[in-house]
């Protein structure tokens, strides 16, 4: 049996993972229903020598991670919806000077302050296009408690690999849901590091020049080479530059890193998905409900299946078109007006088989709404 | 180490216009940390956004070029994650006080180990002259072509009032006192404020009638007075420099080590 079972909300299985990724700094500001990953963290940081700090306000917090993360440190801020939104100009900074950092946000009903205490997923497309201008993005999301650690874990990885910000959708359900999670043992899980520059002292290093493989070395604030950061375009040396050919290769470089990798940033699972003739596409806790449907329809012997993703950025669309290929019809469950839909009828053969099964009131999405849904798609009746 | 080893040359000339104050700040900023014979391995200089925030380009130190007002939150997340750095912040009026404000009080507050120098040049001079919250009423600007009616901070009381342990104030004239006082203010254990003023012919000295750097150069000198000085005792009106504050107060990196040493004692025990 293994020993390390706990009891445990959502966010506070986001935190778990995150220390177990090696979280070193922590910056945020209280937002419901995200606080209990800045409570906690103001507690087990400084217990392992790490820094919490509850900075004047979300935009600060996004801010000061950024900068702890050029010291070399791993970092994370968390938030919900009002919160995600001042973020998004530092998020930005932190695509263009390429510098890893988590962000987790535990979304909430919006637009505005919108529903603080009730469940929605309406922020995946800001997620992608929160802050302006061209650039890629990951997005990982879990429906279980299990999951929200293992993705938590996958966001530093791919934030270190990648050099980029990763945002973690979480829900209000699942972050104040309790249930099981048995914390792995140290070295279970992969934990990638920082990649550091080989270059020594006194020879000239270039922060922004990618290897071949497309990765970028990097060196510490407070370390041998001194170089410049900036929000602006820059050459290799991170210096401002408006040079046509810069500007192109910069931008193009930050969108190729991540959507040249699609592949290996995809994180999905399957469930009851073999042979089946109904699939539902879904993600966070709305996913809890659409595997509780086609368990239950299985064993009556309707061939209902799930696709779950855990990954929404970039949008995993040949998974989806392969996934779906045999379905008479798609139904993508979730808690907005249709932002993963969209993606799913773009990604499929026959998006005019593709269905929104959603809940926009604040209430977790339950199998009979789907339900309901499916029998009219069906041609069973209303 | 002499003063060009400090810079970075290779990205010089700066983009400053001719006459502007901000060249003779940075002179200042390089001669302070020559004189203190600082490691450039252990100097962090975080900027915003605007004229001012150049500056972090030209040095030789590992440099951050934020975004317009964030300056010091960056500075934040660098000084508590390694605070044996010296952490610098220079910021345009506009980043410090407008846009950055809120920054700027708290870090004060927390009374964190690193030096604000607010370049105030009284005027947005990168977007081309609009008035800021230090031009004070009565000013010409793009963005008050009747003269503004908002009154301005005063950086020093305001520094003051919201918990800095070192507040100083000079011009761009004064330069060998700039250098002490920058010198000063890094040497200082806790949030230390260093306001220059800084002269900007090309937006504020020709809107406003006080003619080029030359001329705006002897406004500095004529209308400031040394605190303390009979000039300033004759003339109350005259602006003051000096070190206004210089005290000592728990550090919040230095504090919040002892919640480290307290946490790690609690789960042993």
């Amino acid at each position: 049996m293994p020993k390390n079972i706990r009891f445990v909300q959502g966010n506070e299985a986001c935190v778990e993972g995150a220390l177990y990724a090696g979280l070193d700094f922590y910056a945020g500001y209280p937002i419901t229903p995200s606080t209990e990953i800045a409570e906690l963290l103001s507690e087990r940081l400084p217990e392992r020598g790490g820094k919490f700090i509850q900075m004047e306000d979300e935009i600060a917090s996004m801010c000061a991670i950024i900068g702890a993360s050029l010291t070399g440190k791993k970092v994370m801020t968390a938030t919900s919806g009002p919160g995600f939104s001042l973020k998004q100009e530092a998020i930005g900074y932190a695509c263009m000077a390429e510098i890893p950092c988590v962000i987790a946000n535990v979304q909430r009903g919006g637009p505005s302050t919108g529903n603080p205490t009730h469940v929605s997923q309406g922020d995946i497309n800001q997620a992608r296009w929160g802050t302006h201008g061209d650039h890629s993005i990951i997005a990982l999301t879990a429906s279980n408690h299990q999951d929200v650690f293992k993705m938590t874990v996958d966001a530093f990885n791919m934030a270190e690999t990648y050099r980029t910000p990763v945002v973690l959708l979480f829900d209000e359900v699942v972050g104040h849901m309790r249930e099981k999670l048995i914390v792995p043992e140290k070295g279970e899980l992969e934990i990638v590091d920082r990649l550091r520059t080989s270059v020594a002292k006194d020879v000239d290093y270039h922060p922004y020049l990618p290897r071949e493989d497309g990765r970028l070395p990097m060196s510490d604030f407070g370390g041998e080479h001194r170089y410049n950061v900036t929000g602006l375009f820059h050459d290799m040396w991170g210096f401002p530059s408006n040079n046509p050919k810069i500007v192109s290769g910069l931008l193009r470089h930050l969108v190729d890193k991540i959507d040249n990798n699609v592949q290996a940033i995809t994180r999905y699972k399957e469930h009851c998905l073999e042979g089946a003739e109904y699939i539902l596409v879904s993600y966070g806790s709305s996913a809890r409900s659409a595997i509780h449907l086609a368990q239950n329809r299985r064993s009556k012997g309707e061939k209902i299946g799930v696709l779950e993703l855990q990954s929404l950025w970039p949008f995993p669309v040949e998974l989806v078109k392969e996934k779906c290929a045999g379905a008479k019809a798609v139904l993508v469950v979730e808690m907005n007006m249709g932002q993963v839909l969209t993606q799913v009828k773009a990604a499929v053969k026959n998006p005019d088989r593709v269905f929104l099964a959603n809940r926009i009131d604040g209430k977790l999405i339950t199998p009979s709404d789907i339900k309901q849904l499916l029998r009219v798609i069906q041609g069973r009746g209303v | 180490m002499a003063v060009k080893d400090y810079l970075r040359e290779r990205f010089l000339p700066h983009m400053w216009c001719p006459g502007c104050g901000h060249g003779t700040i940075l002179n200042a900023l390089v001669h302070a940390v020559e004189d203190l014979q600082l490691n450039k391995n252990e100097i962090v200089m975080v900027s915003g956004i605007g004229c001012s925030a150049r500056i972090s380009g030209y040095v030789d130190f590992h440099s951050l070029h934020t975004l317009h007002g964030r300056a010091l939150a960056f500075a934040t997340g660098v000084k508590l994650s390694r605070p044996h750095l010296k952490v610098l912040v220079p910021m345009g009026d506009g980043d410090a006080l407008a846009i950055g404000g809120n920054h700027f009080i708290h870090a004060a507050r927390r009374n964190i180990d690193m030096t604000a120098i607010v370049m105030n040049n009284r005027i947005y001079g990168m977007t081309g002259g609009q008035f800021s919250p230090l031009s004070g009423p009565g000013v010409k600007a793009t963005t008050a072509p009747y003269k503004t009616i908002d009154n301005s901070f005063d950086v020093v009381e305001l520094a003051k009032a919201a918990g800095a342990t070192f507040v100083a104030r000079s011009t761009a004239f004064h330069v060998k006192e700039c250098t002490e006082m920058l010198a000063k203010a890094i040497l200082h254990k806790g949030f230390s404020v260093v306001e220059i003023m800084s002269q900007c012919p090309t937006h504020f000295g020709r809107k406003n009638k006080e003619g080029d750097a030359v001329n705006m150069l002897g406004l500095y000198r004529d209308n400031t007075a040394k605190l303390g000085s009979k000039a300033l005792e004759e003339k109350p009106g005259l602006i003051p420099r000096g070190i206004f504050v210089e005290q000592e107060r728990p550090e919040y990196c230095e504090e919040y080590d002892k919640i480290i040493a307290y946490a790690m004692k609690e789960k042993i025990s």
